[in-house]
């Protein structure tokens, strides 16, 4: 039985107005059913490009991209992907928004009212309900991106793509989406793939960390399995002593191996 | 060899009539505004609505100062009080009609707006969809962009004649020089808003596998429209001034050849007037149209 997503020998060469850029070789990474992986990487490593190939948003130069025994070839509501900008429409309410994805996915076989509750029901899983008739712009980035995870949520995907979705929060409000993404995944029991560069949140929320090497032609430089109990509680990892293990392995790699050269970069 | 001599006269004319015509307006237009919100907020910041009525006032006055002093002395050209005196009299009875060539100016401000509503509605329905073409596909783009980039440019009168050939009458003619030269900003600004819809909600729209008429109804059109409502803004604004160059060539009711009537006539009261009436009714469209775009506008944050 294979896994669930797998990706092999993917590379990735764009070709830019300033010549081609190497961004990825030899990706090899296989993802099983319920498994929470993210990628970690300093910036320029090329871990969104990853995921937006998982999304099929952009095609390898090479290599091969399955999921559930399909080769992925073009994006699909099975994929959902919450973006690192929240990307809702700023023309539609929070409500239109989560419902412009469930009635793609669901109008066929379910009436408007249906549709309706299933609407709601995904915003009120993020604790969103109040603000269903507001627009993007009335609500604090944390709330956007939580309508943003709803609307990814509500079509029932089977793979969670998640692209720094904390990225533009502040601290506590980072801890509290966490938080609730946790719950939410125990819940639903979906796949999710999530970019990160936040050791802390990679460790946290993590089945597996991916560590990238630093770009042009990025790869995986090593795969840690984090085998922390869940649920896990955060306040109580601070002591935990194979916490702190799995962070400094992070660290470790991150700064010490694999120190961001500015350079390198350039 | 007459209409030799009339086009030089209408370029200098028109180069002569557009100064005073926007210094006029500019300065006349805050009135409206000031009047009204003085009694609208009586317990207002006295101060900032000093600050804000007092110096376009000053402005007016000034103008209408020079003006009367200027002209004390001349014989020809005629003073604020009997331009305002003429005025009350042209506006107590403008809907009166004394034969194809005298009407009153309610008429011949309705006829102008005919012809522009018409030529624009066309530039319109033409305009829009093209620039959603051009902004969509890349053959296209490069296809037309020479076309627009020689077009554009060339002077709304240069577009006349073609009218007046094609259409073999004067009032086409007319419609069709709006047409032309109210286009260009429509197709532009709605090409570069689809141009510039963020790459985010198309990527949104192909995760979700939106089809094509949601996509353009869902996404395209509101992120092009306040574009596009800016190049609405503009060509209406282009198709005022137009107007009033094209009726003094085509002749017929309108404002323009009024202006022009009232030169042969001589009676350069009803020319200040008349400059004076296509200021207001020039910047009534304007706010018109920004009262919509603000109205359709959202905040992207």
């Amino acid at each position: 039985m294979s896994s669930f997503i797998e990706v092999q020998d993917v590379e990735m060469v764009f070709s830019t107005r300033k010549g081609r850029f190497h961004a990825l070789r030899e990706i090899d990474l296989k993802v099983e059913r319920g498994e929470f992986v993210t990628l970690i990487g300093h910036s320029g490593c090329g871990k969104s490009t990853l995921l937006n190939l998982i999304a099929g948003l952009t095609r390898p130069t090479s290599g091969v991209l399955i999921c559930d025994e399909r080769e992925i070839a073009s994006p699909g509501p099975e994929r959902a992907v919450v973006f690192q900008n929240h990307s809702l429409l700023p023309w539609l309410t929070c409500f239109e928004n989560v419902h412009l994805a469930v009635e793609r996915v669901f109008a066929a076989n379910e009436d408007r009212e249906q549709l309706r509750e299933r609407t709601q029901a995904a915003l009120e899983l993020v604790n969103m309900g109040h603000a269903a008739a507001k627009r993007p712009h009335e609500i604090s980035g944390g709330m956007k991106q939580r309508v943003g995870i709803a609307r990814a949520l509500a079509m029932e995907p089977k793979v969670l793509l998640l692209d720094e979705p904390f990225g533009a929060l502040d601290a506590l409000t980072r801890a509290r989406l966490q938080d609730e993404l946790l719950k939410i995944v125990a819940r639903s029991g979906s796949t999710t793939v999530m970019v990160t560069h936040d050791v802390d949140e990679a460790v946290l929320l993590s089945d597996r960390i991916v560590m990238m090497t630093n770009g042009p032609a990025a790869t995986i430089g090593e795969i840690l399995r984090v085998d922390l109990a869940r649920p896990r509680d955060r306040v109580g990892l601070v002591e935990d002593s194979h916490y702190t293990h799995f962070r400094k392995a992070v660290l470790d790699f991150l700064y010490t191996r694999h120190g961001h050269v500015e350079s390198a970069a350039a | 060899m007459v209409s030799a001599v009339f086009h030089s006269s209408l370029d200098t004319r028109s180069a002569e009539a557009k100064a005073p015509r926007v210094s006029v307006a500019a300065a006349r237009a805050p009135i409206v505004p000031a009047a009204e919100a003085a009694p609208h907020h009586p317990r207002y910041d006295w101060r900032g609505l000093a600050l804000k009525v007092v110096p376009p006032l000053l402005g007016i006055a000034l103008l209408i100062a020079i003006w009367g002093v200027l002209t004390r002395t001349s014989t020809t050209f005629p003073t604020p009080g009997a331009t305002f005196t003429e005025a009350v009299k042209v506006f107590s009875d403008p809907f009166y009609r004394n034969g194809p060539n005298d009407q009153g100016i309610g008429w011949n401000i309705l006829f102008s707006l005919y012809r522009v509503a018409i030529g624009f509605g066309l530039a319109a329905a033409v305009g829009i969809p093209l620039g959603f073409l051009i902004g969509r596909f890349e053959v296209i783009k490069h296809m037309t962009a020479p076309l627009i980039s020689l077009l554009r440019p060339v002077s709304p009168l240069a577009w006349l004649p073609i009218g007046l050939l094609v259409f073999k009458a004067a009032n086409p003619a007319a419609i069709w020089t709006i047409f032309i030269c109210s286009i260009w900003p429509m197709i532009i600004n709605t090409a570069v808003g689809v141009q510039r819809v963020p790459v985010d909600y198309l990527n949104v729209a192909r995760v979700l596998n939106l089809s094509e008429w949601k996509v353009i109804t869902r996404i395209l059109f509101p992120a092009v429209l306040p574009y596009m409502l800016t190049g609405v803004r503009l060509s209406v604004g282009t198709a005022w001034l137009v107007i009033v160059a094209a009726e003094m060539l085509t002749g017929g009711v309108g404002i323009g050849f009024w202006v022009w009537d009232e030169w042969n006539n001589l009676n350069v009261k009803h020319i200040l007037i008349a400059i004076l009436v296509i200021g207001v009714v020039g910047l009534v469209l304007e706010w018109t149209l920004i009262a919509i775009a603000k109205r359709f506008s959202y905040d992207d944050a």
